[in-house]
């Protein structure tokens, strides 16, 4: 789970992720922030977001996006500001554009598959029953001679 | 001494299980019933001197033996007791001899129960199993040894990781391990039958409550480690799709899929191949998970010691078990041929549809944790996954899976029409909706999807009760029930594992919409509010434990003036690895927990706390408990019981 023990152990005193002193006063921008830093991930850590993550780069990161968002940027413009500087690593849900394409449609391209050869199968039409094999035959024989 | 006899016995252990590898398989295809034989001691010779292995190994934890490398990397002598012995798996190489010992126990088993498979079918399973044993025990000798001694023994161990020191965790992998393990055995039998050539009603009646097995395992197992998760890591989070939880649940959604595909098999012949193919993907989803554990290719916390050795190592067991199953299923696919044919509409085609769901959601899971390894491979960029994606992208699957659920379920086999299995499902339909949009009036928010969660929910649960009333056929209300009450226990198993599947769809979507968070610093002695509910911070003090130092704090609860709950939040300092951990405390209600944290105390005065409210947190945990039973049920049905007692079943049976 995201209990990020390297993140843990470089940090002596553990708090948890978001401090009261950074949260903003306007509740409304206070949720975006809090919202656009659940999809953002911790540089240094193993997977956490900045807004769990103890990691002082993260806190960082958590004033930079309250910082852009009291300046009046939409929540596209403050990520797009973070990935400009960060990369787009910082992104828990990749973009779907270029190869990050592949990542978001594949899913629904497997349903397609899955379900058009689902259907095929409901259409075959039935294979006549196989011979009996050399054994069966032998003992069909002897059952019939009984 | 006791711990060169462990030893001893695991290298002993991997000579049995390469002879039960070879001889039986060798004796099934000359048709020599002596050689074929041997795998059955074998089998039960593995079990005996792994076990001894084990206990050897759980001796050397109990006793503090620091001589042992791992003891002293895993332990310590201030240890309680409970987490002395749930240090032998908590770590790489004791862990891998859990996972063997679930494996040759699974083997046993197969000998006790499988009296009614024909000769050569069990002498190719038992050496099928005994494969992946002389792969795994080869893994542990050759690169993970546990009994490896240290030259100079310290005066005391490391101690065990203080997050892994909690009842919840200390029986998580072993269900985990169990389930894994368990779908083992299908894949043995799927990969018997390809030898054989011949799979039918009889065969999936024998691969079904192996897979069922696994599948209550795996169930516990990941409900176990999320509730775990939640109660532990302080901020109330119960799935954070970290690759390790993925690498369990990919397994789990395939081996839902194959008990149902199965199922098909077994009353119908049809699916034949799909099944067989199934059961060697839940396999390989189990080996790929031990890869993401162990290789350190994907970065998680969950990983143990990651040493890329190993990774090649399992890497090549990976291969070679996916590979040469998938080209045996290649080669005999063909002559699969399926007997019972079914029109688009029927209830073999709404199990198909289930299997088809389940199988899109369990790659959409593997696409989406191998994917950075894909594109660092591909385009060198460097990206991550994360909790949003899995949430937009796997979602709609369960959706749509809970919406057929209901109605596929009353299908008839063959020939369907929806109207028709519809009829019945109006009431359920109605209510369900009606629910929905009632949450939508009632909640403040805009989200849709509280009101989502609870409509699917009820429309699955409902629709589960309204199965089990149609079977109980016509005539007066006592009449129904008391026919209710005498049906079979798979019936009653069906219903009671959909009802839980309903319950943790709704409940998931509960916690999603309707959580409440607050964080505050609050003096001792002052109070903050949330959700209606008042809480004062009496007192913090520090409290000396067995191997820690804690923070704890009392919080007292009041709702309206009256007193609700008082809770001691802590904060947990473990000296031997400097590691801190937040011990929450909960007031578990029926329908919402208040999770109460402490931190640090602040510059200005006062201490950091964090509160929340869960709603239906505990239904989350109770839906995946319903389902494990639903799974207990139909496992103890009466059919597999006689199949169990049965000694004379003919190999191909007709199911109709």
């Amino acid at each position: 789970m995201r209990a990020l023990l390297v993140c843990l152990m470089l940090v002596a005193t553990p708090a948890f992720a978001v401090q009261p002193d950074e949260m903003l006063a306007d509740p409304g921008l206070e949720a975006r922030a809090r919202a656009i830093s659940r999809d953002l991930r911790c540089p240094v850590c193993q997977g956490e977001a900045i807004d769990d993550s103890n990691a002082p780069i993260s806190r960082d990161l958590r004033l930079k996006v309250r910082e852009r968002l009291m300046e009046g940027d939409t929540d596209t413009e403050v990520i797009d500001y973070i990935v400009a500087r960060y990369g787009e690593f910082v992104l828990f849900k990749p973009r779907a554009s270029g190869s990050g394409l592949i990542l978001w449609l594949a899913g629904p391209a497997m349903l397609l598959a899955g379900g058009a050869l689902a259907f095929a199968m409901t259409r075959r039409k039935p294979r006549p029953e196989p011979d009996l094999t050399a054994d069966e035959q032998t003992r069909l024989a002897e059952l019939m001679k009984e | 001494m006791i711990v060169e006899l462990g030893h001893f016995a695991l290298i002993l252990a991997f000579a049995v299980a390469l002879v039960q590898a070879t001889l039986p398989l060798y004796g099934a295809a000359r048709r020599d019933s002596r050689l074929m034989a041997l795998a059955e001691p074998a089998a039960l010779m593995q079990l005996v001197l792994i076990a001894a292995a084990f206990g050897a190994l759980t001796y050397a934890f109990v006793v503090s033996d620091f001589s042992l490398r791992l003891v002293t990397l895993n332990s310590h002598t201030d240890k309680p007791m409970l987490y002395k012995v749930s240090g032998v798996w908590g770590n790489h190489e004791g862990s891998l001899l859990l996972w063997v010992l679930a494996l040759a126990l699974f083997g046993a088993c197969a000998v006790w129960f499988g009296g009614n498979l024909p000769a050569t079918l069990k002498a190719r399973v038992l050496a099928v199993q005994g494969m992946i044993g002389a792969a795994f025990l080869a893994f542990m000798l050759f690169t993970s040894n546990p009994f490896l001694r240290l030259a100079i023994p310290p005066m005391n161990g490391d101690d065990l990781n203080p997050l892994l020191q909690d009842p919840g965790l200390a029986f998580h992998p072993p269900f985990l391990y169990l389930g894994y393990v368990g779908l083992s055995m299908s894949f043995s039998f799927a990969v018997a039958a390809l030898i054989e050539g011949r799979i039918d009603a009889a065969w999936a009646r024998w691969v079904r409550p192996w897979t069922l097995a696994a599948w209550i395992f795996l169930t516990i197992g990941i409900a176990l480690g999320s509730w775990w998760a939640y109660y532990e890591l302080g901020w109330g989070g119960f799935w954070f799709w970290d690759p390790v939880e993925n690498a369990s649940f990919m397994p789990w959604l395939i081996a839902a899929a194959l008990l149902h595909s199965a199922i098909v098999v077994e009353k119908r012949e049809s699916l034949k191949a799909w099944t067989i193919l199934l059961a060697i993907i839940a396999f390989g989803f189990s080996l790929t998970g031990t890869f993401i554990v162990r290789s350190g290719v994907i970065t998680s916390v969950h990983s143990f010691a990651n040493d890329p050795e190993r990774g090649v190592f399992i890497l090549m067991i990976l291969a070679f078990f996916m590979g040469g199953a998938l080209t045996l299923f290649a080669f005999r696919a063909g002559s699969l041929e399926a007997k019972g044919l079914f029109s688009t509409i029927s209830r073999e085609s709404a199990l198909l549809a289930n299997n088809v769901l389940l199988a899109v959601a369990a790659f959409v899971v593997f696409i989406g944790t191998i994917w950075p390894l894909v594109a660092e491979m591909l385009w060198a960029r460097k990206l991550s996954v994360g909790e949003p994606f899995f949430n937009a992208a796997f979602t709609p699957f369960m959706v749509l899976l809970a919406i057929i659920l209901p109605v596929g379920a009353m299908m008839p086999w063959k020939r369907a029409e929806i109207g028709r299995a519809l009829r019945p499902l109006r009431g359920a339909l109605a209510l369900a909706l009606a629910l929905g949009l009632l949450v939508y009036a009632l909640q403040s928010g805009k989200s849709a999807l509280g009101p989502v969660g609870a409509g699917l929910g009820a429309w699955v649960v409902l629709g589960a009760l309204t199965d089990l009333w149609n079977r109980a056929g016509r005539g007066g209300i006592a009449d129904r029930i008391a026919r209710i009450g005498r049906m079979g226990r798979a019936d009653w198993g069906k219903a009671t594992a959909h009802s839980g599947l309903g319950v943790t769809l709704f409940a998931v979507a509960a916690m999603h919409a309707w959580s409440q968070e607050d964080i505050e610093v609050v003096p001792v002695g002052g109070s903050f509010h949330i959700g209606g509910y008042d809480i004062l911070l009496n007192a913090v003090d520090q409290v000396q434990g067995p191997n820690y130092v804690s923070t704890t704090a009392e919080m007292v609860v009041s709702r309206a003036g009256d007193p609700v709950v008082t809770l001691y939040p802590e904060k947990r300092m473990y000296p031997v690895q400097a590691m801190p951990t937040t011990e929450a405390a909960i007031d578990y209600r029926f329908t919402r927990d208040l999770y109460l944290v402490i931190g640090d105390p602040q510059e200005g005065g006062g201490y950091a706390v964090r509160a929340y409210i869960k709603p239906f947190a505990n239904w989350i945990w109770g839906g995946a408990l319903l389902m494990a039973l639903g799974g207990m049920l139909s496992l103890s049905d009466r059919r597999y019981r006689l199949a169990a007692g049965a000694r004379r079943a003919p190999a191909a049976q007709p199911a109709e």
